[in-house]
Formats: structure tokens, sequence, C-alpha cells
């Protein structure tokens, strides 16, 4: 441990430099372990296929435009359908909120360096890239998965689903579970062990604790859909009868495993934008969080009671009466830690000094999806209701104001707040403000009208509809509402490009933000800190200027090699300095080889499959051999 | 809107409500023709007016929010009214709320839904689900039909779902909640219309390429008429009256039709497609994909993947002569 006086030399923050800066050009990339650039290649990952995810949705709008029409037919519109759910959920929010916000913002924000595992960290990216190509390559191949995202059996079965499509989904998942599982230790352990002396839990921003809450949900969700695919494969490949009833199996043993990971799922989607939402909000209202440690819990309580509620997917499906009460009972009681978060931040706008900037405005449109989207959530728990209306339109308009409203709209707001940061540009506010209105326009446009046709009896995932119903005029609105929303993403696109190259210069802190990652210059340095933070408060930022603290009192400035602090979980007394490993091209070689032993394994050579195995296991042998030396 | 029921409260409902009562479509939830979906409805409405309440609160707060933009510094803040500000709103509200929402809905509406326990019903009707088709039993008689289920008013029908091969879920939103058809299970949904009428409904779990062409017609007609319909659909079918049917039916057993389909009273025992027995007295073809005249069944026969691509049925090689009797004879089958 090296401590010094303060202010750090040159030399020393010269040597940091040194230490910390990564190989230059494309190797630099490929080989990088700084959580910032991980995150950023989530970040432009993300958003390609963000990018396929709303053509597929677009397609399906313009098809469902009018009764009968024939733009696509029936197989292409299940393989868009199925592409569509599986791209928003496993290759956009999921990685975007946690692979990009979390990697890029949670190492700033409690003061470290990197995260606890980078070099996993970079297999995590590279896993995940991996399972997108590998989902997608079926679509290049005329055999995207075709059974819905959801993949009920006995319809994915090999009897009424011949091609290979199930087998990409199935192997697909499991390639995107693997990446995410590792992404997920990764967060709870640089999360617990990594915070800045002094930031004990109940100082850690409430970003943290809702990646934390999310991590934990992965981790504990994962098994069960990386299990379903497994039981999947080997009934569609080997004969097993996990799921036909003639062989004594079950079809809803697939139904219960999907959604015992399935519901904690939608929380693992929302939570991040509740956390990017506790993170704007202050900042802009200029004051604390109203019920700041109630808001901790409420993010940790909505992981931990999302897995018992599973079962209101399946309502419909002739459970015992008993199970349906516990199950609606169970989804009746995370309705409160959400309502406890969305008055925290009604009221933390309404009693502080707010300024209605761009960010703001995004958070302002989510909190309205999320409670339209929360209050149709509650009609579900109503188990007659339910069972008269799920599989409808109504479910895909509740569904997605929570994912597109309440999820993707924090994301929006969080790209504008944390653009400045990344870049050290400031975005062009009035555009800024043009497209949120035009998205929050097209939102509800799009969404709104799928209440009304679902309770007219229009039912999901259909891919054309007779006129005569009163549906026509509702579906029109809808596709029209969804070219809108694509105008305003459009619009924020053009704005955070522009910004890029021609925005005005920001300075380390725009916006006077509370948390650490505030107090560093925009863009970051390599590593994040000069002198690692000491923390006294939630809003070690406005602590700061406020109360006039130092924070870099202790002076860890840490320039012995690649180093950042670990300190104790509960009230982060500094305990050791870690050493963490460099740049590495190991995590990319072992994720090809990988995801080429899971190509081999879908075309059916298991033989050459093994070879990749044994080429991974030497790669990761690899991994650990070489220690480059620090200087 | 025949009943008054839900008269006053469309004032209070607002514009959705407008939207919503200016549709006659025959799918629709919130038109009810049984107890059943009665009672549903009114759930709705009553958690519709809740929800306007909640999120006028919500609205509220926002709309003080932004009218206090101009302020330029926060106020000093009241940790303890502010908590107890969230507790009161977000917790003990909520709580009160959703208890009373639990036991009128989980409670009280279900059993006005639930699945008919045996002996409460006057009769059976078994659904079987199939890829993209519904077929109807009537058990205790022969009759087997497709696609259109006549029921008589003001009984109550024990629906007896299961399916044939992938899920499929059987739903009549005008009369009730709709029932999942799972292999190697059976569910029961109660079919009670108060008025007469022609409910349209639609399969509801995602079945594969046709999900989208799989309607069904519930039939709900005085009893009188139901019988007489019940009568002529027990007996066989009638037999060829002129040369051309009879060269129909000959061909209907020759070609591949009769791999498929049953026509009882002739050889055609086929079970993988719909019952033909007496497909005239249907009113539509297809699962309700095409309407039952002379003109769309030759296409059908044709070209059946036209209308519904992806369907079983092949398209059969027929001369224009072959298909003229082939329809004579199916347009006979009252």
């Amino acid at each position: 441990m090296t401590a010094v006086d303060l202010p750090v030399g040159p030399q020393r923050v010269e040597r940091l430099e040194r230490i910390w800066t990564p190989r230059p050009g494309v190797l630099g990339w490929l080989t990088t372990t700084d959580h910032k650039r991980i995150g950023l290649l989530y970040l432009f990952a993300t958003l390609m296929f963000f990018a396929a995810g709303g053509v597929e949705a677009l397609t399906m709008r313009t098809q469902l435009a009018q009764a009968n029409e024939k733009l696509v037919g029936p197989g292409t519109f299940d393989e868009l359908l199925t592409m569509h759910g599986i791209t928003m959920i496993f290759l956009f929010i999921i990685p975007i909120t946690t692979g990009a916000f979390g990697n890029y913002l949670v190492p700033l924000m409690i003061g470290a360096r990197d995260m606890a595992f980078p070099r996993m960290n970079a297999l995590s990216f590279w896993l995940f890239l991996a399972s997108g190509c590998f989902l997608y390559a079926g679509f290049a191949l005329g055999a995207a998965p075709n059974a819905g995202w959801f993949d009920y059996v006995p319809l994915a079965l090999k009897q009424y689903d011949p091609g290979s499509n199930i087998d990409f989904y199935a192997l697909g998942l499991i390639l995107n579970g693997a990446s995410s599982t590792a992404a997920a230790i990764n967060f709870i352990a640089t999360i617990f062990k990594l915070r800045a002396p002094g930031m004990s839990l109940n100082r850690m921003p409430l970003f943290c604790y809702a990646v934390l809450a999310v991590a934990f949900a992965l981790l504990l969700a994962l098994p069960a859909l990386t299990l379903d695919c497994i039981f999947l494969e080997l009934q569609r490949r080997l004969g097993f009868h996990f799921f036909d009833v003639a062989g004594g199996g079950d079809p809803l043993l697939w139904q219960y495993l999907f959604w015992i990971f399935g519901h904690p799922e939608v929380y693992i989607i929302v939570l991040p934008a509740f956390g990017i939402a506790t993170s704007i909000i202050p900042t802009f209202a200029r004051r604390r969080m109203v019920a700041f440690p109630l808001v901790a819990m409420a993010e940790l309580l909505v992981a931990f009671i999302g897995f018992g509620v599973f079962a209101h997917h399946m309502f419909a499906t002739g459970l015992a009466t008993i199970t349906l009460v516990f199950f609606a009972a169970a989804s009746m009681l995370v309705v409160i830690p959400s309502t406890i978060q969305v008055y925290a931040w009604l009221l933390t706008v309404a009693t502080g000094a707010p300024r209605f900037r761009a960010p703001l405005l995004f958070i302002g449109g989510f909190v309205v999806f999320f409670v339209l989207g929360g209050l149709t959530g509650i009609m579900f728990t109503a188990i007659p209701f339910d069972q008269a209306l799920t599989d409808t339109y109504f479910v895909v308009a509740h569904f997605h104001f929570i994912i597109f409203g309440a999820a993707v709209f924090p994301i929006l707001g969080g790209l504008y707040y944390w653009f400045p940061k990344v870049t050290g540009r400031l975005y062009h506010e009035r555009l800024a403000i043009v497209s949120f209105w035009v998205t929050f326009v097209g939102t509800t446009l799009t969404f709104f009208p799928m209440h009304i046709v679902g309770l007219l009896g229009m039912t999901r995932r259909v891919y054309t509809y007779e006129p005569g119903l009163g549906w026509d005029a509702y579906n029109l609105a809808e596709t029209i509402g969804g070219f809108t929303l694509a105008a305003g993403l459009l619009l924020i696109l053009g704005n955070l490009v522009w910004s890029r190259f021609n925005g005005e210069p920001c300075g380390p802190d725009p916006f006077h933000g509370g948390t650490l990652e505030w107090t560093v210059p925009s863009p970051p340095p390599h590593y994040n800190f000069a002198v690692i933070p000491t923390v006294r408060s939630p809003y070690p930022n406005w602590d700061r200027t406020d109360a006039g603290y130092d924070l870099e009192r202790g002076g860890l400035v840490l320039d012995a090699g690649h180093e950042t602090p670990s300190t104790e979980v509960r009230d982060a007394r500094l305990e050791e300095i870690l050493s963490m490993p460099s740049e590495s091209p190991w995590p990319i070689v072992l994720a090809a080889c990988v995801v080429l032993a899971f190509v081999m394994l879908l075309a059916g050579h298991v033989l050459i499959t093994a070879v990749f195995g044994v080429l991974g296991a030497l790669t990761l042998g690899a991994w650990h051999l070489h220690e480059p030396e620090e200087t | 809107m025949k009943r008054g029921f839900f008269q006053p409260r469309s004032l209070v409902a607002g514009l959705i409500v407008v939207g919503l009562a200016g549709c006659g479509g025959n799918q629709d939830a919130l038109h009810p023709a049984s107890g059943a979906e009665r009672s549903i409805a009114d759930l709705w409405w009553v958690m519709l007016i809740g929800s306007a309440i909640g999120f006028g609160s919500v609205l509220f707060l926002l709309v003080l929010g932004w009218r206090r933009r101009g302020r330029k510094t926060s106020p000093p803040s009241n940790a303890k009214l502010e908590t107890t500000l969230v507790v009161t709103l977000g917790v003990g509200i909520p709580v009160v709320v959703l208890l009373s929402l639990f036991v009128y809905s989980d409670v009280f509406v279900m059993r006005s839904t639930a699945a008919p326990t045996p002996g409460s019903t006057r009769m059976t009707i078994d659904v079987i689900g199939h890829d993209w088709w519904w077929e109807v039993r009537y058990p205790g008689t022969p009759v087997v039909t497709a696609n259109e289920i006549h029921i008589p008013v003001g009984s109550a029908v024990n629906v007896v779902g299961t399916t044939a091969d992938v899920i499929h879920s059987f739903w009549v939103p005008q009369l009730n909640r709709k029932i999942d058809l799972i292999p190697g299970r059976t569910n029961r949904v109660l079919l009670e219309a108060d008025r007469p009428g022609r409910f349209r409904g639609q399969c509801s779990e995602f079945c594969g390429l046709q999900h989208a062409h799989m309607a069904v017609l519930v039939i709900a007609e005085p009893r009188a008429r139901f019988r007489a319909w019940l009568a002529n659909q027990e007996k066989p079918a009638r037999p060829p009256a002129t040369g051309e049917e009879r060269l129909g039916l000959r061909l209907f057993q020759t070609q591949a039709c009769a791999g498929c389909h049953t026509i009882r009273g002739t050889t055609a025992r086929g079970t993988i497609g719909p019952d033909l027995t007496h497909l005239a007295s249907r009113g539509t073809l297809a699962a309700l994909t095409l309407p039952n005249t002379p003109a769309a069944l030759r296409s059908w026969i044709t070209d059946p993947d036209h209308a519904k691509p992806g369907v079983k049925m092949p398209a059969l090689p027929l001369t224009g002569s072959q298909l003229d009797a082939l329809t004579a004879y199916l347009g006979s089958l009252r």
C-alpha cells in the first residue's frame, strides 16, 4: 500500500497513465479488460441488436397495419415474432443495462479502478456477442427460432418443428446464459469487495443496489432456463422424454422451468432502469433521494419477491385453485416495493427544485409508463381477469409499457445523462427535448390502443386478422405509433452522434451529480481515479462541495501496478490492495473456442465439438499462465 | 350495449370506454352474454376506476413537480415527513386496495368463473384442439362437428377441453374466461349464454403457422332450435341424390379426402381433418377462414394454402368437372 500526501505529483499521474494505458488500435479493443471499454463494446453491440429488433417490430407492425395484409407470410412472421422477443430481452435490454451501463458506471460509482474479474468481464462480452451472432446466424440460414421467445412445447419439439430453428434457440440461449452468469458473478464480487474505503452499504449509490439485485436474480434464475434448454435439446436430439406425455413427461414442465426464470427476468429487465431513475432524479431535482434506505430495500425486495410469482403466467393452464391464489397473492405483494419507489421518485421531484432537462423528462415518461404498466399488472393478479385477458393484446400492451416504457425510457434518459461523462461533450439539449416528446407520443400511440384491441378479443401472436371485429383502426394507429417511435429513437441517435463530434466540452460535472463518477474528468482516465476517494455519504460529490470534505483524503494512489483497493463487505474498511490482471487475448480466444464448439454441436459434429472443448480448456490454462510484469 | 350495467360507469371511465362502446365486434370481452363473463367485465370496470384514481395521484405529483421547476434551490427537507408520506402512499394505501381486490376478484368473482363441478350442468361438449381447427363432440350422441358449437340458451354447458397435438387455448370472450388445451390434461369451462347469439372465439395460445386462422363460433339458440339442430346432426350423411353428387361421393372416397375426413354413413373414416357429415350446415370453412359458399369451397379444395398457408390439407389435382361434382356433393351435406 502506498500512501502519500496530496496533491498527487504529476510524475505519479504519468506513471498511472503508463500502467493503465491500453494497447493502441483494434488490438487494444480486442484484448481490453478495461471496464469502460468493455462497457462501450456492450453499448455498440446492444444498440446494433436493438436496431435489428426494432426492424423486426416495424415489419410486424406493418404486416398488422390492416386486416389480411400480405407483407410477410406466417412462417416469416413467426420468426420475426420470436427473434424480436429474444433480441430485445437477451441481446438488448439485459446486456445494455448490466453490460453497458453497469460495466461503465459501477466501478466509477464505487471508486474502483476496474471490475473484480477484468478478464472474465471481457469473456462475458465476447460470449454475449457470440450468442447474438449465433442466434442471428439462424436467421441468415433461414432457420431462425420460430416458436415464440417462450418456446412452448410440444410446438418446439422435433415432431412439430423439425428444422434446426429451435436448436439455434436452445443452444444460443445456453451460450447467452453463460455470458450473463459470468457478468452477474463479476458484479456481485465488484460491488461487495471493491467499494472505496468508507462506502459502507448504506452509502452505496442506489444504481449499484439495483445492479446488485439484478446480478443475484440473474445468478439464481438463469439455471432454470439453461436446464430447460438442455432438456429440450436432449429430447430433440437424443429422444429423451422430458416433455412428452406418452413417454411419461409433461409439457407443463417446460412452462414451470421457463417462468421460474422468466418472471424474475422481468425484474432483471426493470431493476437497472429503477437504478438509472434513482441516479437521474436526485441530480435534476437537486436534492437527495426521499426515503433512501426504503428505496434500497425496495430494490432488493423486488428481486426477491420476483421469484415467487412465476405461475401467474400459467393461470389458464388449469392449476389448482390453491396454487392460483398463492401466486396471485405473491404477485400482489411484489406491487408494494414498486409503489414505494414510485412515490419516493415523485416526492423527490416534487419537494426538490427540479430542472426538467432531457434526462429528467425521460424519467418522467418512465414513471408514467411504469405506472400504467404496473396498474394493468395489478389487474392480472385478479385471477378471473387474467384468465380472460391473458394471451391477448392487453398483455402485449401491459408488458410493452413495462419493458419499453419502464425499462427503455430510463436507458434513453441514461444515455443522455452519462453521455457527457463518456465523451466529454454535452448533447444538444433542445433536440433532446424534441426527441423525448416524439418518443413519448410514439410509445403511447403504439402501445396504448393495444389495451383496447385486447379487450375487444384480439389474441397475441397472430400474423393477420379478420376485418369487421373492430380492431382495424386501433391496429393502424399502433403502426403509425411504431414509426413515430422509431423516428424519436433516430433523433436520439442523431443527437448523440452529432454531439460526439460537435457538442460543447462539458468538464467533469456538467449536471452537478452527487455520485463519484462526477468527481473524475470526462472522459474518465484509464485508471478512473488518480487517488482512490474516501467516502462519507451517499452523495460524495455534493458532500465535497457542500461540506468541504476532501474525497482524496488518505491518498491511496496505488501506482505500483494495476492496483485497486479491496474493502470489507458491510462497512468498507480497507482490507488489502489487489493486483488486477492486465489486458489479455485469452478471453476472446476462449469465447471463440466455446462458440465454435456450440456451432459444431448444432451441426452434429460431436468429435469436432470435443476438439474445441479441449482447445478451450487449453486457453483457460494459458489465461492463468501469463501474467506480464507491471512496470 | 344492451345491458344497462356499465352505462353510468362509462361516463366515469372516459375516453377508453367511448372507444370501446363504439365497437360492436362479436369477440368483445366487454359485451358479456353470460353471468360469468358479466362478472369479469364488472371486475374490469371496477379495476379501471381504481387505476384511474391511482394514476391520477401520480399525475398530480408529476404536475406538482413541474410547477416547482422555477425553484432556485430545494427547501430544507423533512426526512420524517417524507418517509411517512412514502410509507402511507407506497405501502399503506396499496395494501388496503390490493387486499380488497384480492377478496373481490380471487374469492368472489373466481367462484362465478370456476370450472363447472360434476353434475352441475345439463350437458357436456368435448372440444378438441387440432392444428388448426376445433373438433366438437356431443357425448352420448354420435354428433361430431367442427369449428361451430351449438348450445341451448340458458343452459349450463360443461365444455371439456383437450388437444390432439400442441397446446391450444379455447376462449369465447363474450361467454367466459379461457382454458388451455394441453396434452395429457383436461380442462373445463362453463358456457351458459343468457341470450341467443353468435359468439366468436379464437385460439389464444400460439400453436404454429395458422394460429391466426383458428377461430370458433358458439351459436346459442333457443332450446327447440337447438334440439332440431342436434337431431339433424345425429343422422348419418344424406345419400347423394343426383348423378353429379354420386360422382362427388365416389371422388371423395377414392381421392385423398377420405384419408383425413369422416362422412358418417359412407366409407370415409379419416380422423385428421374435420368431420364433414353435415358440412353444408356450417356457415364457414377452415375454422372461420372462409364463408361456406360453393365458390369458396372450390378454391379451398384446389388451393388450401392460398387462404391458410401451411395448412395440412393438400391441394387436390382435380379436373373442372370433378371439382363441380365434389363441391356439389359436399354442398348437399346439410
